[in-house]
């Protein structure tokens, strides 16, 4: 029995406790925390390299008793769908401490602690397999994004994390009676994979499928439930935006794919159209929406939300190019969302203000970050050779194969997302120097040329070759589709 | 008539017994010492709980004991609880001292009272018979009435003793009338009998039901539920926090026990009746409790409305047993009941404890201002306190999670889906007031900059006291399965 996952879900964990008892000392504070998480990606990376993409099933199965009284089990496994996520979640959080070298100056130990434990907990949900074990991880991570918004956010911090906090947790509750009704349905057990092959009528199907409905397109977040998504992120720190657009909004999406598609098959089918009109009225209204935005991180918020209104639509159209399209953008937005939120971080260390209007011209002053920016703005609205192009047309193509008009619409999302990141470059990295405090900007230091390069290689290579991603998800996805077609009536 | 006389098997009494000789000798080694003596008093106390709780340990067989005429019971479910309780009275008593102490409340009728009040609940948990309970039951409340009113000075706090008094005897007069209720119909008030008159359908059952009205509502009075909850904010609040932390704690424990004897071994039979009762009470207190905790700004007055909707919980999980023609059925929501009670103890135990250490002579913790920007004085306990706040409203990984977990698995497992999701609905509301708390320690600036000044043990204490909210999160199998077992040795 291989304990890879568990290393993944503790080192950080218990990393992070090293770095809480540093204390005062923030340069440890910084060391520990890096050195945790580069160890912290290590152990993740023979998840990908000893990977056997042939199967379709579990690997890296851990199985233990936890909780014998109401037979809960400590059981990790990962498949081609998850499995990649903990490899981002590890990879990003390396960003993240980076990303908060120098600008953290108050609290250093618990920020970097904070971050750690909260990627140890992503881990958690990605490889749970015990619906138990993965409703407990999905709820403590609420409590450290709360703390980072709180302490390290913008002045109207405390009402972002309540938002936070509160809306998440109403979808969860809901979920957790779900849980609880599949528990004694089943006979007596916790283990997912035992829930999917479960037979359940249709009536209770529906509302399982809505009970996890709340939980997930809170998290994703669908509209209409998205609207604590922008307040978090303006008021979140840098790191705070990274990881919860990264990270945290995939865990939503991943929900459906391993709770609301096998667990309730009729039901998904049956609510499909009401799901992809919601993901249309995200991809399109959210567009529109982000436009007129003034505040580049409402704006890239607003964006995020559109985004994953693809990933969404993707899902419930049900065939291997949309699922798998859908997979894509999720691990592309990781990237891409992450890179914009630390240049509009970058920025805002500088001049302290995130409104496109105090901007202009900054590519005089800062050309190499101008270049970063431009290449994730592009990313952002899907150009091809970019990580972006390649998830959006892969849904696109399979909402055209679905049905003609769904995937004409799905595709405005290629002009409205131009437009509106284009439009934001355009008003705040060219044009004439606009006011004296750009033309003071001094361009980014080695260590912001460090995550940004980072991040614009994984974008590139995804956008370029994109096979190393699709490769492992094939056969799961596939097995997933199979499962969704047989009727569990 | 002496010669038919059969002396009555002490052995199962045995820490009871301890514990009363035990009280009357501090009583009178208090009277020799002076005030900078009054440690050894507290020492004194603190051994003779740990002694009764080696005796309760050695005496635990797993077997149902019945002596003093069937009136008086010793089995696994009596064992566990008063084990349970001994350590919460002396996590109360350690607590207290530095506060008591700084005050110049450090009497020996503080030790006296909570020794007696310990007998009253051990007694309580121990009864086979309705009048031991109710003896136990006095025991308990008149000790309690005297504690709350032990700074005499305090007009607030006579006040609150005035009030629990008088409500609190209106209780007894209501618990006594349904036991008569009882009597009459079953010609019993043996525990055992009663259930047997019942089961041989020999009992009228208007009256009983007549008399359960009465019998649920002393109970739902001695837990504070909703609608007999009134006394419990201004006692809370008016009440020196130590005689706050002693009612709030190891009492809860005891009224679990009185609810357990009564209602499942003695009135199993009318179960519909009082499961219907308890699910009103259920809901009402996990309504009004959350909602009225939110507009608090006393952190006692706080806390004592999220102990209503805290016994909402545990009604909720007493009232989802299965009725059928074995009480093991229905094992799940007692045990997951019995949870929650030990959970709601450690939690409550340490938040209380939080607020005795943030007072200093001279200086009341009360308001919820004054844990402002705890993560700046002593990021450890804020840490603490964190741990003890999420896991009251909920959160994993800490104790108050699987609590909840268990009783909405047995609320779901008897059909009550949709109070299940009322409940979770509320405790959603419930966050609110919790993350507040959070959100003062770790988001604010602290408007008093004073160092914690605390003795080493109740540092430590303390200390340990959030770990246990954390590890009992992390492993709850230990907890859960002790509680279970107990009970199904004992039903």
């Amino acid at each position: 029995m291989s304990s890879l996952l568990s290393l993944a879900i503790w080192i950080p964990i218990f990393g992070a406790l090293v770095v809480f008892a540093a204390g005062n000392d923030k340069k440890l504070a910084r060391w520990a925390a890096l050195a945790v998480a580069i160890v912290g990606f290590l152990v993740t990376l023979p998840l990908y390299f000893n990977f056997d993409v042939t199967q379709a099933g579990m690997q890296f199965v851990e199985q233990r008793p936890w909780i014998p009284r109401f037979n809960i089990e400590y059981l990790l496994g990962v498949d081609g769908i998850s499995m990649l996520f903990i490899l981002l979640n590890s990879f990003i959080t390396i960003i993240v401490i980076i990303a908060g070298w120098e600008v953290i100056e108050d609290k250093v130990a618990q920020y970097m602690g904070a971050f750690l434990i909260m990627s140890g907990l992503m881990n958690g949900i990605f490889s749970s397999l015990d619906a138990v074990l993965f409703y407990v991880f999905f709820e403590a991570s609420l409590i450290p994004m709360y703390i980072i918004i709180g302490i390290w956010g913008g002045p109207n911090r405390v009402y972002a994390a309540f938002k936070f906090f509160l809306y998440t947790l109403l979808g969860s509750l809901l979920m957790l009676i779900a849980l609880i009704w599949l528990f004694l349905q089943s006979g007596g057990s916790f283990n997912l994979l035992e829930w999917h092959q479960l037979r359940i009528d249709m009536a209770p199907q529906i509302l399982l499928f809505l009970a996890f409905l709340v939980a997930f397109a809170v998290k994703v977040p669908m509209w209409p439930v998205h609207t604590w998504l922008p307040d978090a992120h303006v008021e979140a720190p840098t790191g705070g935006s990274v990881v919860l657009a990264a990270i945290m909004l995939k865990l939503g999406a991943y929900g459906f794919l391993r709770f609301s598609l096998p667990i309730a098959p009729d039901a998904s089918q049956y609510l499909a159209p009401l799901m992809i009109t919601l993901s249309l009225i995200a991809v399109i209204y959210i567009g529109f929406v982000a436009l007129v935005q003034a505040d580049m991180k409402k704006l890239i918020a607003y964006s995020s939300i559109s985004h994953m209104g693809f990933v969404t639509l993707g899902f419930f159209i049900f065939n291997q190019l949309g699922v798998e399209g859908a997979l894509v953008q999720m691990i592309s937005h990781g990237f891409i969302s992450a890179a914009m939120f630390l240049c509009v971080g970058v920025m805002y260390d500088r001049m302290h203000s995130r409104q496109i209007a105090d901007y202009g011209g900054v590519v005089n002053t800062m050309p190499k970050f101008a270049g970063f920016m431009v290449l994730f703005a592009m990313a952002n609205s899907g150009l091809p050779a970019t990580s972006g192009f390649v998830g959006e047309f892969m849904v696109i193509l399979g909402a055209v194969k679905y049905n003609f008009w769904i995937g004409f619409l799905a595709a405005t999302t290629l002009i409205l997302g131009a437009a509106y990141t284009l439009w934001m470059v355009k008003r705040v990295i060219f044009g004439a120097v606009a006011n004296s405090h750009v033309a003071e900007l001094s361009d980014i230091n080695s260590r912001e040329f460090l995550f940004l390069a980072l991040l614009a290689l994984c974008v590139l290579a995804m956008g370029l070759y994109p096979y190393p991603f699709t490769d492992v998800m094939h056969a799961s996805v596939d097995n997933l589709l199979k499962h969704v077609a047989v009727s569990k009536l | 008539m002496l010669k038919n006389f059969i002396p009555p098997d002490l052995f199962p009494a045995m820490p009871e017994i301890f514990l009363v000789l035990m009280a009357c000798v501090i009583l009178l080694v208090d009277a020799f010492l002076g005030r900078t003596q009054r440690w050894i008093v507290a020492a004194l106390t603190i051994v003779s709980l740990i002694g009764c709780a080696l005796i309760t340990y050695q005496t635990m067989d797993g077997q149902v004991v019945l002596t003093f005429s069937n009136m008086f019971v010793d089995d696994l479910l009596a064992d566990f609880l008063k084990l349970m309780l001994y350590l919460a009275v002396i996590v109360v008593v350690i607590y207290s001292r530095d506060y008591l102490v700084a005050r110049q409340l450090d009497k020996g009728e503080y030790y006296v009272l909570v020794l007696f009040a310990t007998v009253g609940m051990m007694v309580m948990i121990s009864a086979a018979h309705f009048l031991t309970i109710y003896l136990g039951l006095e025991l308990l409340s008149l000790s309690l009435y005297a504690l709350v009113a032990i700074d005499r000075d305090s007009p607030k706090a006579t006040e609150a003793a005035m009030k629990y008094f008088v409500l609190g005897a209106l209780a007894s007069g209501l618990l006594l009338y349904g036991m008569s209720m009882v009597y009459g119909a079953t010609g019993t008030l043996e525990i055992g009998g009663v259930a047997q008159a019942l089961h041989l359908g020999v009992a009228n059952k208007t009256v009983l039901v007549f008399g359960l009205v009465f019998i649920v509502s002393g109970v739902a009075f001695k837990l504070g539920a909703v609608p007999f909850h009134m006394w419990v904010p201004d006692v809370y609040q008016g009440a020196p926090t130590p005689i706050t932390l002693l009612i709030a704690s190891a009492p809860k424990l005891a009224a679990y026990a009185i609810a357990m004897r009564m209602l499942v071994y003695g009135l199993f039979e009318l179960a519909e009746h009082w499961q219907s009762m308890l699910m009103i009470l259920a809901v009402l207190s996990i309504a009004l409790g959350n909602l009225a905790a939110i507009a608090q700004t006393n952190i006692k007055r706080m806390l004592a409305y999220s102990t209503i909707s805290h016994m909402g919980f545990m009604l909720l999980a007493l009232m989802s047993g299965v009725v059928g023609p074995d009480k093991h059925f229905a094992l799940n929501a007692y045990s997951s009941a019995m949870y929650y009670a030990v959970a709601y103890v450690i939690m409550s135990l340490g938040a209380f404890g939080m607020i005795l250490l943030l007072s200093r002579a001279g200086y009341e913790a009360e308001h919820l201002d004054d844990l402002k920007g705890l993560n700046q004085r002593s990021p450890w306990f804020a840490a603490v306190m964190l741990a003890i706040m999420f896991s009251m409203a909920g959160v994993p990984f800490f104790v108050g999670f699987f609590a909840k977990f268990s009783v909405l698995l047995a609320a779901v497992d008897a059909g009550h889906i949709a109070v299940a999701v009322f409940a979770v609905m509320f405790s959603l509301i419930g966050a609110f007031y919790y993350l507040r708390v959070v959100k003062l320690m770790y988001f604010d600036a602290p408007v008093d900059n004073a160092p914690i000044q605390a003795s080493l043990d109740m540092r430590f204490l303390l200390s340990l006291n959030g770990a246990a909210v954390a590890l009992f999160g992390i492993f709850p199998d230990t907890l859960i399965s002790l509680c279970t077992y107990a009970l199904m040795r004992s039903l």
